[in-house]
This record gives C-alpha cells, structure tokens and sequence, in this order.
C-alpha cells in the first residue's frame, strides 16, 4: 500500500468514527459538522472531476451545487404549501422524498452542464474561468428576483425529507446516508479514473494536440466530464438543503464556486480523496477560527495562502509525500 | 421616453464604462504582461477609496486624497506583488484564484480591523458638485463629467505610456516574449513590480473617484471586480484597447438595460410585473452579452492568446 | 472542549443546588464579519449593554457571526440548540436569514426574540407561539412613510427599491398608505451602486416627492448621487438609511430628509435617556436603531426571566408577550401574532455640531400593529 491509500483509509475510517465519538463526548453537534463536511466533500468530489481530470478551471459549479438544492426547495416546498406544483398532463403535488428529489436534483444539474459545457468548453483557459463565473452571476441574480420561490429570502422547508426505512431527522443517520453517498460517488470517481474515459480525458488534458492526432475528441470527453460533474455537485446541493432545511440564491453565489473549488485545492487537486480531506479541514478551520476572533477570516486568508505557496499539492500531497497527482 | 433622456442615459452608460475601463485597465495589464489572474483586483480598489476617504477626512482636500488613493493603491500592489504575487507567476491559473481568494480576505478583514465596520464617508468638492446644462436641455452632474474627462485622460496617458517609453516597450516585449527580454538584461522582477503596481494604482484612482458618490465601505471592491472581468473578458485578455471597448459595451448594456428592458416588458404585461422581470432581466443582461460574444469568439473581440 | 468543560460545570452546580433560579442561556446569532457588520456589531452592543447593567448572573449568553449567510447561520443555530442547549435565540439582523433559522428553531420548542428581521412570512400564515419580534413588522416603516407623504399632501411620488422580496413588501407597504399618484415604480438590482440611470429617469418623470428604501451602501450611494444630481424633491425613506450608523458616510446629502422610524435617541423617557447615555459611555458612539433595538430585546428577556422559569414554556411566553418591561420607546405591546403594536415616527435629519442624527417632527402611524395579524392563527 502507498502512503496515500493508508492516509485515505484513515480519513474513511475517521469519518465513520464520527458518530461514535460524538455519542462519548456528548457532543451532538459534531455529527451535523461532519456531515456539512461529507456533502461539501461531495460536491468537491464533482468538481474533481472537471477540475483535475479534466483540467476544467470551473468557477461556477455554484450553479450545479444550486440547481440541486432548488430541486429539493422546490419539490418539497409544493407539498408543504399544498399547492400542486402543475395539473397538466397529469396532476403532480411535488416530493419529500429523497430518492426522487435526488434523481431531479441529478437530472436537472446535469442538463444545465450539458447546455453550459456546450456553449463555454469553445473557450479555455482564463475565458473558461470567466464565462463559468458569468454564468454562475446570471442564475444567482435570476434566482434572488425570482419571487415564486422565495427571491432572496430562500425557500425553508420545515421537516427533513424521508428517505424509506431511515429516520433521516435522526442526525446519525441522516449522516450515514450522507456518508454512503459519498462513498459511492468515490468508488465511482475511481473507477472513471482507470477507465477508458478517465485515461482518454486524462491525455486530452496533458496534450488535446496528441489527443487528437490519436483519434480522441477532447470536446466530448470534456464535455462528458463537465455534465458528470455537474451531476454530483448537484446532488451535493440537494443534500446540502436538507441538511439545513433552507435554500436560498447564496448556493448560486460566486463565493460558493470558489468554496468549493478552495475544497479541492485544499485537498490536493486531482486526489481521489483530496476533496474528503479538504473539506473536513475547511468546515473544521470555519469552526475554530470563527470562535476566535471576530476578524478570523484573515487567519482563514493567511493559511489559504501559505497552503498555495508552500505545500504544493494540497494536505493530500503533503502527507502522503508524493508530489505528482497524475500517475 | 424623450430623446433628451436617452442621450442622458447613453451619457451615464458612458461615465459607468469608463468607470469600469480604469478597473480593467489594470487587470488586464497585469493579465497580459504576467499572465497573472488577480482576484484580489478589487481589494485595491477598496484600498484606494479608503486611503482618499481618510485623507480627505484629515485634511480636506479631494486633490491630496486622489494623491494618496493613487500612492495607498500602488503600494499595497507593490508589497503584495513582492510578497505574494511573485511566487504565483509560475503557477497555474487555480493557485493564482486561490491565492488571491485569499488576499481578498486578508484585505477585507484588514481594512475592517484598521477603520471599523462603518462605512466612511468622502465627498465630491465643492467646485465639482452640482449639475451643469449641456446642449440639448440636459442637465448633468459636472463630477459626472469630470469622472469621464478623467477617465479618457488615463486612458490616453496609458496608451502614451505604452506605445511611447521606454517602459512601454519593456512592458510590450515582456507580453511578446519573457525570455528574450530577460536577456536584453532588463531586470524583469523589477518591471513586473512596477506593471503590478500601476495596475494596483489605477484601481485605487477608480475607488477614490467613484468612492465620492458611492459608498465607501469593506466589500465594495468585489462586485466591481466581477464586472471588470466581464469586461476584460468580452474585450479579449490583455489587451487595453479591448478593455476599453469592452468596459463602453458593459456600462451602456448594464445602463440601457436597466432603463428598456422593463419599458419593453410593459408592452406584454403589467407595470408591476414588467418592471420587476424587466429588472430581473436588466440584472443578467451584461452576462448573456458576454456569454454571446464569448460563443461568436471564443477570445474576445481583441484577444490574441488564451 | 473549553465549553463544553464550562457547560459541565454549569449543569454540575445546577445539580448540586448551588444556583436558585434557573439559569437561561441565550444564543445570538448576528453578522460581526464583511460588509454587514456594523448593523450586528450595534446590535450585540446595545444587547450586552442591557446584559450588563442587569448584572444577572442566571443570564447567560453565547454569540456567534453568521457572516451573512444563511447556511452558516443554520449551522450555528443547530450547534446552539444542540450543544451550548441555549433556551432561547436572537440577534439576526437580515430577514432571508431570520427565515432560514426561525421556523427549525421554534419547532424545536426553543423561544425566538427579534431584533431586527420581521419578514411578512412569520406575522401572517407562519407565525408561531415561540416567536416575537421586538422591533417592528418588515413593512412597518415603509407604511408610515406611505401614511407621511399622504399627511404632507404628495401627489405623484417616484418609488424605487431593490429587486428582492424586502423590497417588493417595502413598496407594497408604502402603497398601502399613500393615495396619490405614481410617477414612477423601479426595481433595481441589488447591490447596485450606480443610480443615475434611476435619477434620469425621475427627474423625467414629473414627481413631485420622492419614497426609496436601499438598504446599506446602496441607500449612501443613492443619496450622495441624488445630492449632486441638482434634482430639488421632498425624499422620504424608511430609517434605514438615516440610521446613526452610517448617516457620517452620507453627510450634508441627508440633511433635512423625513424618514420614519418606532425609535429615535430624543424619545422624551427616563429609559431612553439613560440609554442614549451609558450607550455613548460605553462604546463612545451614539447608538442606532439596531443597538435600541437589542436593548430592548435585551431587557424584554430580562423581564420575562422575573417572572416565569425558562423550562415552564408556557409560562414564559406569557410573561413575554406581557411585555413588562421599560423600553427605550414610550409604547411596546404584543398584539396577538407577537409583533409589536407601537407609535412609528417621522424624523428629520440634522446636524448637531460636527454630527449628522436625526429629530423627530411628528407622528406617522399611532398605535401601528401591522397587515398581517389577521391571518396569523395560534
């Protein structure tokens, strides 16, 4: 085993212990922590896949992580209002359940990479980052005027969804399933990357010219990659709204994209587990720190920045000692 | 809707552009010549409008608060550049946006540790306030003015600048080729130190001004930055000229939208609901023109590389 | 770990009988960090300082920045409820956030004090026994504005506000008062800092008086323009934007406007007095209306703790919604959906030597509860 399997074994094995711990020390709120961490984790995870398989500088991902959380808001919101959400063709009420809000959140997310990745993968490079960025503003100033829904002041939905046979109030289980999800979405992550695909997207990023000259296409392998990660940020999303039982156009925000893609850098772009580890330090930082000092984000800003300048490859790289990320 | 009014509101989509253009001007400098994407952009700008703010507080002058906005702005380029931004030019563009990221809290957190959380308040002097008749009935803000004089006066100086001095053509060498100016034996580090700062000086001069009639307070910088990128973006990364035409393209859309849209709503629906969409729509419009020019040219109007 | 160790202390010397009363503990969740600051930093002040000239020691409080958003303030409100177990939570200063804490909150049977939010989705429909406002209802003071420009006998006024839901209510408020008629209605985007598209368009117009709300920066960057743009119209606002905090920021552009507002440093009582003063004595600044406002949330609480224990909820929201206590306004009384029934003012600015503040010139809205109560059933 090298030293990174052992390091995410025992990130895994951390974030199962999480509960158990929690119920020694009497510390409750440590599940809902950790289980922000496991969603951002995920939606990171996402990213991953555009960002460091792909090479695709996304900065607005915000939107994928929004949609996912508007499917819910939106869904769950209808039954609670008891107001349909449409007659024709059929008469549909809307959903509290969690399977069915994740498949939209999947679906819709998807979709809206798809039509994007389209339009913005013509550009590259700065253009890319900037386009994403563009689109990212144009859902969040839709969705703060968009008065159906709540415009700034957010959706909330009282009850957690269900999930059949969980009591998802139940914060340890609704970690769980959290926790399973990421997990899947992992293996899944790992699997892409050895795959054809994942070896085929790999190459198109190291050199589209080489790429090309063997038959690949670059643009349908990216845009392949860009919809797939749409599709698990979000998911992320949607899970994320439940945990706060609350949506609102910050998920769209531009803050949110570069949270996200901080996860990853943080973490170790292009590991497998860089996301997980980013993730669990960040929500972790965002609770020490913000118990210190009232103007904690400058400490946030200091470490960020001794992070990118001295510990290249993220805490992943660091501690596992080897530099490249890209076997 | 009177003639009258829309050539005053083709004026203000003007003042806001040019506004915009001294914003960009220095990002997409600094994105040219270093190949450096600067989130922390904005940050100076807050910079600048705080040091002038203070300034002109303490001693009631505008000019010496345009000074020191100018001299507040280029410095903290110049620390920040030798600092930080040195270590980044070698990076890619993700440690450059997280590493800026960064700066900006610093910056922010910094600015609201030093002068508190309330806002600061500066004020146009007395010699430039009040409205002035132009031709045509127009009665016009005269530091509405003066911010486009200002604005067409830096864009020429940085044209001289470039196309006439020494450091001009270092700058245009250093955009051509890195290498073969290093060994001409121009002393690079010191050059892009300079480029940084210039860029970080004219985003302070952009607070400064605009900090007269809008409020100064932490956080102003960023929803300007986004704007700035949109308009270096549509423009074509690096390139002034681009930046220029560019930040007229968003001012007018972001001005004229705001105004035609809901106007044009209310031929369908009614005014209460009109103007709302139209607003809605107004809020997106500079980015769909961007997205649009961006898919009819994927660099920009004047961009030569990506 | 530190507090939890303390919590543990605390609940030991609740066992051991040491403490009579019961102890509450308050959570305040308020923005301390970025641009919004300032309106939480008066917020906590004004609270702590009635804290504090209390001196009791069965008060205990936990405050946290919720940086302005809404996840975050979530967040927060669960590790309060779930590990400091406060009794009862406070202090957020926006309404999208107040929404986003409110409703998970008191459905966990914990009490909600505002001191500042009071969105029309927790006065109407979604009102709940275990929430009050303390300071007003959202459109309070966009009616009284309203109530004012029909009182000063304005004909055609231009109205303007942001494109988000606060700002749609803002206008629908001052509708519901004004009977003349409009010169214009604009919504414009949030956050935005450049409004002389917006006065082009108004001196066009023909409007004889002016109604904006714009909040924050916007409200200092749409006076300081309005100021210069030569335009010479009565302008009239909620207090947001005259508010002591950043009235410095705006200077001689706001001398002279009416705005309206439930509170202001000259109400002539013996507890504002003392307010206004030991106020300026302890953080050497006037206080505004959040820091009133969180004064009297405060001492509201304070009040209740006379008289009922904490875990008894009923009892304790009925010695809250008796409102028994001195606030810095001279009428503060529940109506039946826990929002206040109080006098809201119109105020003038002024400059008091090197100070821009406000006076009050009259009365807007007498006994004001608020349109929403009729449909609040609990």
């Amino acid at each position: 085993m090298t030293r990174e399997s052992i390091l995410n074994a025992v990130i895994l094995a951390l974030l199962v212990l999480v509960p158990a711990w929690a119920v020694l020390a009497d510390e409750p709120f440590t599940i809902t922590l950790a289980t922000r961490a496991v969603i951002l984790a995920l939606a990171a995870v996402g990213l991953n896949i555009a960002l460091g398989l792909g090479g695709l500088v996304s900065l607005g991902h915000a939107v994928f992580f929004g949609l996912g959380g508007y499917a819910m808001g939106i869904l769950a919101y209808h039954v609670q209002a008891y107001e349909p959400m449409f007659e024709w063709p059929f008469l549909f009420e809307g959903s509290k359940s969690m399977p069915a809000i994740w498949l939209t959140a999947i679906l819709v997310s998807a979709l809206a990479a798809l039509v994007l990745g389209l339009l913005s993968l013509r550009t590259s490079g700065v253009y890319f980052i900037m386009i994403t960025l563009a689109f990212g503003q144009m859902f969040y100033f839709f969705s703060i005027s968009w008065s159906a829904y709540g415009g700034e002041d957010g959706l909330s939905i009282y009850v957690r969804n269900g999930f059949p046979g969980l009591n998802t109030l139940d914060p340890i289980q609704f970690y769980g399933l959290c926790l399973a999800i990421l997990v899947i979405a992992l293996v899944l992550a790992s699997r892409l990357r050895l795959s054809r695909f994942g070896l085929a997207l790999n190459a198109a990023r190291q050199s589209p010219k080489r790429a090309e000259a063997v038959g690949l296409q670059p643009f349908r392998l990216r845009l392949t990659a860009f919809v797939l990660s749409g599709a698990i940020t979000g998911l992320a999303g949607a899970l994320f709204a439940d945990l706060n039982r609350f949506v609102s156009p910050a998920m769209f925000s531009w803050q949110m994209s570069g949270e996200i893609m901080i996860l990853v850098i943080l973490g170790g772009v292009g590991r497998l587990y860089g996301p997980v580890a980013g993730a669990i330090v960040y929500v972790l930082l965002e609770h020490v720190l913000g118990g210190l000092s009232e103007f904690w984000h400058i400490y946030l800003g200091l470490l960020l920045l001794a992070v990118v300048l001295f510990v290249r490859g993220g805490i992943v790289g660091a501690l596992s000692g080897r530099r490249a990320a890209h076997g | 809707m009177s003639l009258v009014l829309i050539a005053e509101q083709v004026l203000n989509g003007l003042q806001f552009g040019i506004m915009l253009f001294l914003m960009a001007a220095g990002l997409t400098l600094i994105f040219g010549v270093m190949g450096l994407i600067n989130l922390a952009h904005g940050s100076l700008y807050m910079v600048g409008a705080f040091c002038a703010a203070a300034v002109a507080g303490a001693t009631g002058s505008f000019l010496l608060a345009l000074v020191a906005a100018l001299a507040g702005a280029a410095l903290a380029g110049a620390i920040v550049e030798m600092v930080v931004i040195r270590r980044l030019y070698e990076r890619d563009h993700l440690d450059q946006v997280l590493a800026t990221f960064a700066l900006i809290l610093i910056f922010s957190e910094g600015t609201r540790w030093i002068f508190g959380s309330f806002p600061l308040y500066l004020d146009v002097p007395s010699y430039l306030s009040g409205p002035v008749t132009l031709p045509g009935g127009i009665a016009y803000p005269v530091y509405r003015l003066a911010l486009i004089v200002a604005g067409l006066l830096v864009a020429l100086g940085l044209y001289l600048l470039i196309s006439r001095t020494r450091i001009g053509i270092q700058i245009r060498a250093g955009e051509n080729d890195r290498e073969m100016i290093a060994a001409l034996g121009v002393d690079i580090g010191r050059l892009y130190t300079i480029v940084f700062a210039l860029g970080a000086a004219l985003a302070g001069l952009a607070g400064a001004l605009v900090g007269a009639i809008q409020s100064v307070q932490v956080g102003m910088g960023e929803p300007v930055l986004i704007l700035a990128f949109v308009v270096i973006v549509i423009g074509g990364i690096g390139s002034i000229r681009g930046a220029l035409i560019g930040a007229l393209l968003v001012g007018l859309t972001n001005t004229l939208g705001g105004i035609f849209l809901p106007e044009l709503m209310k031929l369908f629906m009614e005014p209460s609901a009109a103007t709302s969409i139209g607003a809605s729509l107004a809020s997106m419009a500079i980015y769909i023109l961007m997205a649009a020019v961006l898919i009819l040219r994927p660099t920009g109007l004047f961009g030569a590389r990506a | 770990m530190l507090k939890s160790l303390a919590a543990a202390a605390s609940m030991l010397a609740i066992l051991s009988g040491t403490a009579m009363a019961e102890p509450v503990k308050v959570g305040m969740i308020t923005t301390l960090s970025g641009g919004g600051a300032s309106l939480g930093v008066d917020t906590r002040d004004g609270f702590m300082l009635a804290v504090k000239q209390a001196g009791n020691e069965d008060l205990e409080v936990v405050i946290e920045d919720d940086q302005r958003k809404p996840d975050i303030a979530v967040q927060l409100a669960d590790k309060m409820v779930q590990s400091d177990k406060v009794d009862v939570l406070t202090g957020i200063v926006w309404s999208n956030l107040a929404m986003a804490v409110v409703p998970s909150v008191t459905a966990q049977g914990k009490f909600y004090l505002s001191t500042n939010a009071a969105p029309s989705a927790l006065a109407g429909k979604g009102c709940t026994p275990n929430y009050f406002s303390v300071s007003y209802q959202n459109d309070n003071l966009h009616e009284a504005a309203g109530a004012y420009a029909k009182d000063a006998g304005f004909k055609n006024s231009f109205i303007l506000a942001p494109n988000y839901p606060a700002g749609k209510d803002s206008l629908a408020g001052f509708k519901r008062f004004y009977e003349g008629e409009l010169a214009g209605e604009i919504y414009t985007k949030l956050g935005q800092t450049d409004y002389a598209a917006e006065l082009a368009q108004i001196r066009a117009s023909g409007a004889d008086s002016i109604f904006f709300f714009l909040p924050g920066g916007m409200g200092i960057s749409f006076l300081k323009q309005y100021a210069d743009s030569g335009i010479d119209l009565p302008v009239v606002g909620p207090a947001f934007s005259f508010d002591q905090n950043i009235l410095q920021a705006v200077g001689d552009a706001a001398l002279g406007v009416k705005n309206t507002s439930q509170w202001n440093k000259d109400i002539d009582n013996e507890t504002n007095k003392a307010f206004v003063e030991s106020f300026q004595a302890e953080y050497d600044r006037l206080p505004s209306l959040y820091a009133a406002q969180g004064f009297d949330t405060a001492n509201l609480l304070l009040s209740a703790m006379a008289k009922a224990d904490v875990s008894d909820a009923d009892a304790f929201r009925a010695a809250l919604e008796e409102a028994d206590f001195k606030s810095v306004r001279d009428k503060f009384k529940f109506g039946p959906n826990h929002h206040p029934i109080q006098d809201i003012y119109v105020r003038e600015v002024v400059k008091e030597g090197d100070v821009y503040t406000n006076r009050i010139i009259g009365t807007a809205l007498a006994d004001r509860a608020d349109a929403y109560a009729e449909e609040c059933k609990m």
